[in-house]
């Protein structure tokens, strides 16, 4: 495939976007494993919140 | 399961573990055949390639707005009818909206140099601020920092909620500054191409292209979104599980 003069900045563009995307997702993954990691560091330490101590609903 | 369940962070929860599979392998499925298409599209008769950085372009702005847009309801939601997810659903897209808003600045940049004639950053820093439709989309990546900012100020998220909720309305009005900025002043930027009264001016062979990279990019939004708003609702739960150790360990 040929890009012409400009193909620096054609495949810049889309290696920009593909990079601030790849932050993105791993943004999101890293800390969803954050946030489960500390919920059952807190649960082994006995902490619970008080909604699921009363009715066992875990809201 | 009915729309107001939702309204339950737990049953959120529940539903963004059954639907985020579903909605990453769309995602990859619609950008795989996007791409394909993107490769097989012809270049521009006046732009030449350059035109590719397009499928890109308009997809970043319309999900930069759309993420704007979708706070604005969400601030609504916390202002009005006090929704338990609206303030987590607006917290969770700024990042992603302002991400869009980066990719839309800097491949207009990138496809307005060499197709405006800019020699050198200067050239670029006068056309972003005189260009209403560069300098509006500027204005709303800035707000979305702002935003973003702000829920970092505040530490409960319950007051940061509603203070976030006001700058985010008083922002939506950018949103038809962005839209008819290209209509009421005279802007480098090309006028609207794809929504306008009349249809589209783009030739099929390149409209297709980008109606499906339009489809490829919502649906990453919409992944992510769900994603962070699964991990914002995690997030709360820590800091509740956290204040309640402390209360625990100063009685």
């Amino acid at each position: 495939m040929n890009l012409g003069p400009h193909m620096t900045f054609i495949v810049s563009a889309y290696g920009v976007a593909a990079l601030i995307v790849a932050a993105m997702i791993a943004w999101v993954m890293f800390d969803h494993r954050r946030q489960l990691r500390m919920l059952a560091e807190l649960e082994a330490r006995g902490i619970t919140r008080r909604s699921e101590r009363r009715n066992g609903d875990p809201d | 399961m009915k729309l107001i369940d939702l309204a339950n962070p737990s049953r959120f929860l529940a539903l963004a573990e059954r639907v985020l599979p579903w909605l990453t392998t769309a995602t990859v499925i619609v950008f795989a055949f996007g791409f394909g298409q993107v490769l097989s599209a012809p270049d521009d008769y006046q732009q030449g390639a350059t035109v590719k950085i397009m499928f890109i372009h308009v997809p970043a702005a319309w999900l930069a707005t759309f993420g704007w847009a979708l706070m604005t309801a969400a601030a609504l939601g916390t202002l009005v009818w006090r929704h338990p997810l609206a303030d987590v659903a607006a917290k969770a897209a700024a990042p992603i909206g302002a991400s869009f808003a980066l990719i839309c600045l800097v491949t207009g940049w990138l496809w307005g140099t060499p197709m405006w004639g800019l020699r050198n950053m200067r050239d670029v820093t006068v056309v972003s601020l005189s260009d209403a439709r560069i300098a509006s989309v500027l204005v709303l990546f800035l707000m979305y920092l702002g935003v973003i900012a702000l829920w970092r100020t505040i530490e409960d998220p319950a007051r940061a909620g509603r203070a976030a909720a006001i700058l985010i309305l008083v922002g939506a009005i950018n949103l038809p500054i962005i839209k008819f900025s290209v209509d009421w002043w005279n802007t480098l930027h090309q006028p609207a191409s794809i929504l306008r009264l009349g249809g589209p001016t783009i030739h099929p062979t390149i409209l297709l292209p980008l109606l499906i990279m339009l489809a490829a990019f919502t649906l990453l939004f919409l992944t992510l979104l769900i994603a962070a708003m699964r991990n914002e609702i995690l997030r709360r739960r820590v800091r509740t599980m956290l204040i309640l150790q402390a209360e625990a360990a100063g009685r």
